[in-house]
């Protein structure tokens, strides 16, 4: 059968670009054609300090194609280092690049000396899709930028979650995590975003823990730096969102750190009291609904189907239809993946389906019976199918194009309150 | 020159124009080596992402309604799938119609890089027709596609016979590397269109094609012309196939920017007689009463032209008048591709604001007519000083060293994401994205207002460009916008 790219819910490796441009002094070169930083950019919020405007290209033309880009590649990081003032350089490969066959970190090795680092990663499009990209290119950091530190730092913790940019929540999610670590005692340490970047990056090495939240993101890159850093890692397949998911992560970090158990249940029974105390007020409006059906679908990548099919089930109390899973997971973690959507209070299990195949998940979710208005999350390709299905719809994860979203987060305690809330405002459009 | 129907993909406009990339001098130089041939192209030996054909061409193709794009292509080319999408939903609800246009890709991995991907081609075109029935169907080249040699030519012929003979189904050449001018796109779209949907006219309509972009000023138009008695097609968003196999059949082509419409204005003029009408845009007074006395002259109403000028003058000139009072004197840099730049450049002229540099993304010596661009000639024959120009290749690097030096009252642009760095800079910057921006008397009037809110309230700008850091290093702020041009083209 054809592998028809129906609805792209992902870019291209190529994309990597977006991850190096998220850890402030970063700066991404484009070994590509002229229109990659132009198409893999696209979303709000994708300027910034540096964006694609300022991504120094080779702009591949005919010329290149025909007698090889080496030389060019050579000038423009050459002149880079001159012209755009920052503290980190890293070299992409594109897939015109690559099948020429130029050797770009052949280039790359040529500026080791120079007066800033500049590395190297293979990202060309055909390679993979922009989820491994991020992880290629943090790969390519941890190996070629990173030191051994000097010492540990007690209680400094990493967090790695998520995908810059793509991800339209990545930041305030980011933020969240780092204060539910931060509020049971530890340090936490992110690359990502204001007053992070490579001061943030420099201390990776001499963290005590990393901590991984994530089903299958990121997971070679926590395994890599125990390698280089001896540094334990915890994989935590569920992003918390809402007080269940938030207290079980909350709990899962103590164990791993050996964090103070009193401390920890305080610090769980403060959130979970205030959260209930929002939940019992606005309750009614949960309970006494004329148009919300019990069952939903999550239709996004690995994530946020798990993630928010957790906080539906149980924290919400909702029923799963099929989820469906469209970054194109590798096969290696699907059975993972899929065994985490059994683990569901009450032996409830969802099914789950990997498909970049969005007319087919569409005619799917059309002959399902949600038994009522059912809820759908997923991104902007689903408006359609949800009008046709008289679902409730939000938009949570790319492409988003007509809901901005600057800094809120669905992480913690707060954003599952968040998530209420923007469901709810979809449900309270309609009477019945 | 003739536009050569029978090759599958058309001539970038660096082979076909002689178009450029890299100057830096003044308008009447650069006019000059145009009209002489002299213009040579300057290669940089630094450079910043900008764009691609493909945007271009499929962006163009695929505001269409109810037709089929396939991206042959990796993910990442297909980003812009969704966009396309939105907005077309959009456009289309807003004009109370439907569209049901998709976009698709391959999805081209490593194996189809190795051993080739056109039997999987072969499959998603069937595939596509037999989900979405689509109107026609186009598909696009990628710079992988192009540089494994994936012969989609052959695939497209040998496909179109399985589906039937109505549905138009053509590749588009749109490679991201074949050209350093995204403009090209423009043209591959133009080329596809003519060589595959516009049919032999059946006879003569009263119809004005409108080649333009988001149809924004759609119902203005549609009054306007009924004063002529014509009525306007617009497209591509939002136009069907039907109405495009008809293009042969109006009374004449114009367009809303040069740059857009040459092509295809040429080529229905070379193929089916219907006059183009080359003049320059219908933005600011002088250029919409060129442009409006354009068509009047080729569809024979003149004196009706004439009276609606006549009248409409009277509505609005005083008021242009009255705030040019408080343009006069302002300096302003721009920068967008040349369709605007020289257009914009006059606008502003009119208004009394001085221009002290143009910026274009590429440059056209000529159009396809053989002729200088129309905005340039007026330019040539009205601009009463002489004013620098580059061409800037979308390089945000020289216009910041160049808003740097001159620091203009305003910056100008028109693409996206470029308008952030003159305010980082603490320069005004307005955007003129919407093409219909400067349109006309009531367009001429509101934009003269918008420029000056502006200027007046520049709290937004001074807000940000107090608490960042700029992007460049001081080094580069001390050279020459030019420092990165490396000789004569090669």
């Amino acid at each position: 059968m054809s592998k028809i790219l129906d609805q792209p819910r992902y870019k291209c490796a190529l994309t990597a670009m977006q991850t190096v441009q998220s850890i402030p002094g970063a700066i991404p070169i484009l070994h590509s054609g002229p229109g990659c930083g132009a198409k893999l950019a696209g979303g709000a919020g994708s300027s910034g300090h540096f964006s694609h405007n300022i991504f120094p290209c080779t702009n591949i033309s005919e010329k290149e194609v025909v007698f090889g880009g080496e030389k060019r590649l050579k000038e423009i990081i050459d002149n880079a280092l001159k012209v755009v003032d920052a503290e980190l350089y890293v070299v992409l490969t594109s897939c015109t690049s690559e099948v020429i066959g130029d050797d770009a970190e052949e280039i790359v090795r040529s500026f080791k000396d120079a007066n800033k680092p500049v590395i190297y990663a293979s990202t060309p499009g055909f390679k993979g899709n922009n989820y491994l990209g991020n992880d290629w290119v943090v790969k390519a950091i941890i190996n070629q930028y990173l030191k051994p530190a000097e010492k540990k730092t007690k209680g400094l913790v990493n967090i790695w979650a998520s995908i810059p940019l793509h991800d339209p929540f990545w930041l305030g999610n980011l933020r969240e995590l780092e204060k539910l670590v931060e509020s049971i005692g530890l340090t936490p340490n992110t690359i990502f975003g204001h007053d992070r970047g490579i001061k943030s990056l420099n201390k990776v090495p001499e963290a005590e823990f990393n901590i991984l939240v994530s089903p299958w993101l990121g997971l070679e890159n926590v395994k890599l730096l125990e390698k280089k850093f001896g540094t334990p890692y915890l994989h935590y397949p569920t992003l918390p969102i809402g007080a269940t998911e938030s207290s079980k992560f909350l709990r899962a970090v103590a164990e791993f750190t050996g964090v103070d158990k009193e401390l920890v249940e305080k610090v769980i029974d403060k959130n979970e009291s205030e959260y209930f105390y929002y939940i019992e007020r606005f309750a009614d409006v949960f309970l006494e609904t004329r148009v919300m059906a019990k069952r939903f679908s999550i239709v996004s990548d690995s994530q946020y189907s798990l993630a928010l099919t957790k906080f539906l089930v149980n924290d919400f109390g909702l029923f799963p239809e099929k989820q469906y899973i469209t970054d194109d997971a590798p096969v290696k973690y699907r059975k993972n993946i899929e065994s985490y959507f059994k683990e569901l209070n009450y032996d409830i299990k969802a099914e789950v389906e990997f498909s970049s195949d969005g007319y087919k998940i569409h005619k799917d979710i059309k002959d399902t019976d949600y038994h009522g208005y059912p809820l759908i999350l997923g991104s902007s390709w689903e408006k359609k199918v949800a009008r046709d299905t008289k679902a409730h719809y939000l938009a949570i994860s790319w492409p988003v194009n007509e809901r901005l979203i600057i800094n809120s987060s669905y992480v913690g305690y707060s954003g599952g309150l968040k998530l209420l809330e923007d469901i709810y405002s979809v449900v309270l459009t309609r009477f019945n | 020159m003739a536009v050569s129907l029978k090759q599958s993909s058309v001539a970038t406009r660096e082979s076909r124009l002689g178009s450029v990339t890299g100057y830096s001098g003044d308008l009447y130089d650069i006019i000059h080596q145009s009209k002489c041939g002299t213009l040579k192209n300057k290669e940089r030996c630094f450079s910043q992402s900008s764009t691609c054909n493909a945007s271009c061409s499929l962006g163009q193709l695929s505001g269409i309604r109810d037709i089929a794009i396939i991206n042959h292509a990796p993910s990442g080319c297909t980003a812009m799938a969704s966009g396309t999408d939105v907005i077309n939903s959009q456009l289309a609800t807003k004009r109370g119609v439907t569209n049901a246009t998709v976009f698709v890709g391959t999805d081209m991995d490593e194996h189809d890089t190795v051993f080739g991907a056109t039997g999987n081609l072969k499959d998603i075109i069937l595939e596509t027709y037999n989900r979405y029935k689509p109107k026609a169907i186009f598909i696009g080249t990628s710079c992988l596609s192009g540089i494994i040699g994936e012969d989609v030519d052959s695939v497209v012929r040998k496909r179109k016979k399985e589906i039937p003979e109505d549905i138009p189904v053509a590749t588009v050449h749109c490679e991201g590397f074949r050209s350093r001018i995204w403009a090209t796109g423009f043209d591959a779209s133009d080329h596809v269109i003519l060589s595959s949907v516009v049919k032999p006219p059946k006879k003569k309509s009263n119809k004005i094609n409108f080649k333009n972009f988001y149809e924004s000023a759609r119902n203005e138009i549609i009054e306007l012309f009924a004063n002529f008695g014509v009525e306007p097609v617009f497209f591509y968003q939002n136009a069907t196939i039907e109405e495009l196999s008809e293009l042969s059949e109006a009374l004449a082509t114009v367009n809303i920017c040069g740059v857009l419409g040459s092509y295809l204005g040429n080529g229905l003029q070379e193929q089916y007689g219907v006059p183009y009408v080359n003049t320059v845009n219908p933005l600011g007074v002088a250029g919409f009463e060129a442009w409006l006395r354009g068509i009047g002259k080729v569809i024979g109403k003149e004196a009706e032209v004439e009276e609606y000028i006549k009248t409409e003058r009277v509505k609005y000139l005083d008021k242009i008048e009255e705030v040019k009072k408080e343009l006069k004197g302002l300096r302003a840099v721009l920068g967008m591709g040349p369709g605007y730049t020289y257009e914009v450049a006059r606008v502003l002229q009119e208004l009394g604001i001085e221009v002290v540099w143009a910026a274009s993304w590429h440059h056209d010596k000529k159009h396809d007519s053989e002729e200088l661009p129309a905005s340039l000639q007026y330019l040539d024959e009205h601009s009463d000083y002489n004013f620098k120009v580059s061409v800037a290749d979308q390089q945000n690097y020289e216009i910041l060293n160049i808003l740097n030096e001159h620091k203009p009252d305003i910056y100008f642009s028109r693409h996206p994401g470029t308008t952030v760095w003159a305010i980082k800079q603490g320069c005004a910057a307005l955007c003129v994205n919407d093409e219909y921006m400067i349109f006309g008397y009531k367009g001429t009037l509101d934009f003269a207002y918008t420029v000056l809110d502006t200027i007046k309230n520049r709290s937004f700008e001074k807000n940000l460009a107090a608490r960042i850091k700029l992007p460049y290093t001081d080094w580069w702020y001390k050279q020459n916008n030019s420092t990165f041009f490396d000789g004569e083209g090669k």
